[in-house]
């Protein structure tokens, strides 16, 4: 009955929930000051678990296991390392933020979510898919509103909760009607059944709109994106971090599974539908950008536009495109957590959060200000970092499908891009702390940011230069999808 | 030859600005000595390269190396040089050397003279710039020829935002990044097209710059998308009439970084606009050579006329930059063979000279703290090396038989005229207006009497600058006086670039 291609197919998640029970077992016993070492812990049990997972659970063939549930496939595993190395690095961002990472609860919420994630990127059944997004989604709305005196906390909790719940909500209710018309709800199933003609024009694009609710607020689109700011703004920051790219990676890993495999002969209604949202979300994301003062809110409103940049790969239904938006995910995890990281480390020290109160940070801590630089420079697209190579191949894979309009829209968006990371960069290498005396002002690293943020820089370097490793991964992923 | 020479230029620079940030911060000697040291291998190395091509009689790409970078989307990292790249190389080389030694910068607080603040960081980002450059000179992989673009580009924000003139450093810094952003960007989309569109012609997926030539893209094809292509690099050639990030951005900056801006990287846009616009898209060239002719025109004389009417040394310099980067233009839409080398000998000879223009510029201002011309006078007698250089830059500038610049203008209104003989009249008048300029200049700026105000508090130049002049002043010489250690191999590279055209 149970194969060893059915444990390998879910061997991540089991060991995923081996350290979540170790980390319960382990904490209590712990002395409270003690207690922040949960988090080595759980960043060495991801690490550990990637590295076997990588031996061990490598997929070959595309294959369903268990009952159909799951898929095991390049693109499922990919992801998934994706979410553990992101794991493990906001385990060790959360260690020195006294006030989540100091209890093991936190710990084990993160790995709660993951496991869900992890689902996410593998379901290939609609039941599978609905518990999986819910896995992730209620841990994170615990972890949210975890400060519980923080008004802000507290207010991005309820309102990332209330946001989810409806739609998760809506998305449920497409889930239902496919099952209403085709009587299946395996994905694979469906390419089948969901041939044209099978279902009215109006009947395939409610359910396409109502299930991209869902997946919207996931990735944070235009017109679903009005919580991100403020939960990101709320949220203990290393939590933000990890909303804004695990959590938008799934989101990602669920759209392009769902809209590839499922509705392939629908394409040519939902790729337009998804070009113009595509579009918005750039444009909407970098304007309001643009008036941001809260280096967390400026991050939360370009993670919207980065949705919209990665969409282009998806709009272009193409195996280029697929694997552009899956490598395009892993550039923006690396750099969008080292940015949430390098935010974290600052206010950490200072308790400040404006990007005003960047200035003179690069003669604080010339290392810090480089990285940040390294982060920001990556967001905005430039090389020698991740986000440039991303950029250039969702564009490419932008054009070759014709989409140069979508394409042009974008690199006009990159501009207002430059501009307002170039800002920030301002504040932190040409402006002054009022009194100038930036020497006694130094801000200090502890350990566990040390190693994460330079491995996290090492891998934005990574991939922007050595990119080959990952675009060919990324295009095992997306071989899966065709 | 095994020797990865390109590569090891290339990347000796960013190697050395990652060995210059790990030194520790208060070391600011360690830092400019490592600084010196690369920018002195990477000048012989250039030097090296380009004697090797001289006296080999080399043509084509020569020192190529190729490694496969991403072979499912055919990117290599693929370098060579060709008759035109091997200068430009050099004058990287040189400009970088010089540049080091302008900004050696001393703690006697009176001077000001060179970068005395953070000059780590100013040193580590100067060569990723270089970097950058060089990348982009030697690059025959359209991929990695963007990939170095950007890499040239981003530093350049910083370098005017912390180091530049207080007053107008953000505006300009922002103004020039978000310009050549925006060009290189437009140019990307355009490229990426082509390689589409390529790919459809042959069946190879490539972004090889020698197998995209071959593709046979059809001449409805290059009239779309030349003008995107060749614009949006020309906009860093500082191509009227998006010239006017770089005047600003020659003001802002700090002196090494003018040198850098605009004897190296305003030649960065006109090569890559030569060698993505005009050698992949040549019938799109040929289509609209005289648009191209006419902004370039409209840049000769109008850049010249600005020029004539600054009061500030430094703007001056740069909207003559802006004249003679047209020059370059001009040559480049001839599109015949004393227009192109000509063009292609005036890179590198108005990058010497106004690295030196902007170099002594630098130290005068250094040393009596304005720039304004009405201001300054009587310099000769207290840094007469700087008055013999900057007269030796004039002399250049005017295109006087016996220096580099007669070399490379001559050809270049011969091309014109043989081309549309009534550009050439129109765009000629530049040479007067040039001389007048220069002229009013040396003699207000380095002869009469010094000013009271700067009587006393202003110092000779040091002997690091002294270097820095001879090296450049030499160059410009020694061209002038032998063409034949430049011209002939420019020719070579300008003969594949016929071959180009006349195949269409």
């Amino acid at each position: 009955m149970f194969t060893s291609t059915m444990f390998a197919s879910i061997l991540p998640e089991i060991l995923i929930l081996i350290i979540g029970m170790l980390v319960l077992v382990v904490e209590p016993f712990w002395k409270e000051e003690k207690r922040r070492n949960v988090g080595w812990l759980t960043a060495g049990g991801l690490l550990a678990a990637m590295l076997i997972s990588l031996l061990f659970a490598q997929p070959s063939e595309p294959t369903a296991t268990l009952g159909g549930m799951v898929r095991f496939d390049w693109l499922g595993f990919f992801f998934k390392l994706l979410f553990m190395f992101a794991g493990a690095a906001t385990a060790l961002l959360l260690m020195d933020n006294e006030k989540v990472g100091h209890r093991g609860e936190a710990y084990l919420l993160l790995l709660a979510s993951l496991l869900g994630m992890n689902l996410m990127a593998s379901s290939a059944n609609l039941v599978m898919l609905y518990l999986a997004i819910e896995t992730t989604s209620i841990p994170l709305y615990i972890l949210s509103g975890f400060m519980l005196n923080d008004a802000k906390s507290t207010e991005a909790g309820f309102k990332y909760l209330l946001f989810g719940a409806l739609t998760s909500t809506v998305m449920l209710y497409g889930f239902s009607l496919i099952f209403g018309f085709t009587g299946t709800t395996d994905i694979y199933q469906l390419a089948g059944m969901l041939k044209t003609g099978t279902l009215s024009a109006i009947g395939a694009f409610g359910v396409l709109a109502l299930i991209l609710v869902g997946v919207g607020f996931k990735v944070s689109i235009v017109p679903f994106h009005f919580w991100a700011p403020d939960v990101y703004e709320g949220a203990p920051t290393p939590v933000s971090g990890f909303l804004s790219t695990a959590s938008k990676a799934a989101g990602f890993a669920v759209l392009i599974r769902l809209f590839f495999v499922a509705f392939p002969d629908y394409a040519s209604s939902w790729t337009a539908v998804l070009a113009v949202i595509s579009a918005i979300t750039m444009t909407v994301g970098n304007l309001l950008t643009l008036q941001q003062t809260n280096i967390k809110r400026l991050l939360a409103y370009s993670s919207v536009a980065h949705a919209g940049y990665t969409m282009i790969g998806a709009v272009a239904l193409s195996q280029l495109g697929a694997a552009s938006v899956v490598f395009y995910l892993a550039a923006y995890i690396a750099t969008n957590l080292l940015a949430f990281g390098i935010v974290m480390a600052f206010s950490r020290v200072t308790g400040l959060e404006d990007i005003k109160d960047y200035a003179g940070m690069s003669r604080r801590s010339p290392w810090l200000g480089l990285m940040m630089l390294a982060a920001f420079l990556s967001l905005a697209g430039m090389p020698p970092f991740g986000g440039f190579v991303a950029k250039v191949f969702v564009f490419a894979a932008g054009v070759q499908a014709g989409y140069t309009w979508l394409v042009i829209i974008g690199i006009i968006n990159s501009i207002i891009g430059v501009y307002y990371y170039l800002n920030v960069m301002k504040f932190v290498y040409l402006y002054r702390m009022p009194e100038q005396d930036e020497e006694n002002h130094p801000v200090q690293l502890t350990r566990p940011y040390a190693i994460a943020l330079t491995v996290l820089v090492l891998g934005v370097i990574l991939i922007g230069t050595m990119f080959a490793p990952w675009f060919t991964w990324s295009n095992a992923a997306a071989l899966n999808l065709f | 030859m095994n020797f990865p020479v390109l590569s090891v230029i290339t990347f000796t620079p960013i190697v050395a600005a990652m060995i210059i940030l790990l030194l520790p911060a208060q070391r600011k000697n360690e830092a400019r000595a490592v600084a010196l040291a690369a920018a002195c291998f990477a000048l012989l190395l250039s030097l090296w390269v380009y004697i090797q091509y001289l006296t080999g009689h080399m043509t084509g790409y020569q020192f190529t190396e190729e490694y496969k970078w991403l072979p499912q989307l055919g990117i290599s990292l693929k370098f060579g040089v060709d008759g035109i790249s091997a200068p430009l190389v050099l004058l990287t080389g040189v400009v970088m050397f010089t540049g080091v030694l302008i900004s050696w910068g001393n703690d006697d607080p009176h001077v000001m003279a060179g970068i005395q603040d953070r000059p780590r960081e100013f040193f580590a980002f100067l060569f990723i710039l270089a970097s950058g450059v060089f990348g982009v000179f030697v690059s025959l992989d359209l991929f990695m020829l963007f990939f170095f673009y950007e890499i040239a580009v981003f530093p350049m924000y910083l370098l005017i935002a912390i180091w530049g003139w207080v007053q107008t450093r953000e505006y300009a810094a922002m103004k020039l990044t978000l310009y050549l952003f925006l060009g290189s960007v437009v140019s990307l989309v355009g490229a990426l097209v082509m390689y589409w569109q390529a790919y459809q012609n042959t069946g190879i997926l490539s972004f090889d710059m020698i197998a995209l030539e071959k593709a046979g893209f059809s001449q409805t094809f290059q009239n779309i998308w030349f003008l995107p292509v060749f614009l949006g690099f020309a906009i860093l050639g500082g191509i009227w009439p998006f010239h006017n990030w770089s005047p600003d951005g020659h003001v802002a900056a700090p002196t090494a970084v003018s040198m850098f801006h605009a004897g190296v990287l305003m030649k960065l846009g006109a090569f890559a606009a030569l060698r993505v616009g005009i050698m992949l898209l040549p019938q799109g060239a040929q289509t609209w050579s005289w648009l191209i002719m006419l902004f370039a025109g409209v840049a000769v004389v109008y850049g010249a006329y600005i020029a004539f009417v600054q009061v500030d040394l430094k703007y001056m310099i740069g909207f003559s930059s802006v004249s003679h980067m047209g020059l370059v233009m001009l040559g480049f839409s001839t599109l015949n063979q004393q227009g192109l080398t000509g063009a292609g000998v005036q890179m590198f000879s108005h990058g010497i000279m106004t690295a030196l223009f902007f170099a002594i510029t630098g130290m005068v201002y250094d040393r009596s703290h304005t720039r304004q011309i009405p201001e300054l006078g009587g310099m000769s007698k207290i840094m007469p090396f700087a008055a013999i250089g900057f007269i030796i830059g004039g002399l250049v500038s005017m295109g006087m038989p016996g220096f580099s610049g007669f070399v490379a203008e001559f050809p270049i209104f011969m091309g014109v005229w043989g081309s549309r003989w009534l550009v050439a009249v129109i765009a000629s008048i530049s040479i007067i207006i040039t001389a007048a300029y220069i002229m009013r200049n040396i003699r207000q700026v380095f002869f009469g009497d010094v000013p009271e105000k700067l009587v006393g508090h202003v110092g000779d130049v040091t002997a690091l600058d002294k270097v820095a002049i001879v090296t450049l002043c030499l160059l410009m010489i020694g061209i002038g006086l032998f063409p034949g250690v430049m011209v002939p191999m420019v020719q070579t590279g300008v003969e594949n670039i016929l071959r180009l055209l006349g195949g269409a």
